[in-house]
């Protein structure tokens, strides 16, 4: 049983690793973010939203619902430590 | 260790701390526009001003100040202003997370009303994090217990009189 996972596993971890030669370079100025993406953020960010952060612009107005879904989860986190870790002694 | 002396230097300066901290904590939340910060950064801050009240005295002094109920409801308020930010583009016409439709309650144009409502946000997860980061602090150190729980610098003053 354990000779099937371990082959499972490796030949997973090989096929991800052959899909990974055809990614960009590293910091390459012509991939697809970085010529479509990026620049239309940083164009357009004081023009649409008067911010000089674009980090907080993309993290609060582009990418809005991604931080919605980041809040829920560590909100998810708290009330699951809570739940399992919280004893109330009587008396 | 420490002796009775220097427990007395840890409790003065902590409190002395704790309000440049939280202030400090604010700034970052309400600048996260023009320098770096945000929501995140300065939730985190602002929970580190309670964690360094347990440190110096124990759980149940640092929850005279932030008791569990209001820790709670805050986590709960925090989400639910971010949410409801949401909703309230929807109700008045725009898309979910639309801030530029705001500007028919707020008296800004619709550029600024997308700064406004992205201010909005960062507040509610500011709110969140910090009371997310309390509570988990409150139940691990304490190991659930917080009434029954000792900090290191009280152990400390038991064994030197």
């Amino acid at each position: 049983m354990r000779l099937i996972a371990i082959f499972a596993v490796t030949i997973t971890g090989f096929l991800l690793l052959y899909a990974t030669i055809d990614m960009p370079n590293w910091g390459d100025p012509n991939s697809p973010p970085n010529s479509h993406v990026s620049p239309r953020y940083i164009e357009k960010v004081i023009p649409e939203t008067a911010t000089p952060n674009i980090v907080t612009a993309v993290l609060a107005d582009y990418r809005g619902y991604d931080t919605l879904g980041e809040t829920v989860v560590i909100f998810t986190a708290g009330i699951v430590c809570l739940m399992l870790l919280r004893r109330y002694s009587n008396g | 260790m420490v002796s009775r002396y220097e427990n007395v230097l840890i409790e003065t300066v902590s409190r002395l701390l704790v309000p440049a901290m939280q202030l400090f904590g604010l700034y970052v939340i309400a600048h996260g526009h023009g320098s770096p910060g945000g929501g995140f950064q300065g939730g985190c801050i602002l929970a580190a001003s309670f964690i360094l009240l347990v440190i110096a005295y124990d759980i149940k002094q640092a929850k005279n100040y932030m008791s569990e109920t209001l820790n709670t409801i805050m986590c709960c308020a925090g989400v639910f202003i971010y949410a409801g930010t949401g909703f309230l583009c929807v109700m008045l016409g725009g898309n979910f997370l639309d801030y530029s439709i705001l500007h028919k309650i707020l008296p800004v144009d619709p550029i600024k009303a997308r700064y406004m409502g992205m201010l909005i946000v960062e507040i509610g997860v500011g709110i969140a994090v910090m009371s997310v980061m309390i509570s988990i602090f409150f139940n691990i150190a304490s190991r659930g217990e917080h009434e029954n729980s000792v900090s290191v610098s009280a152990n400390d003053r038991r064994s030197y009189g």
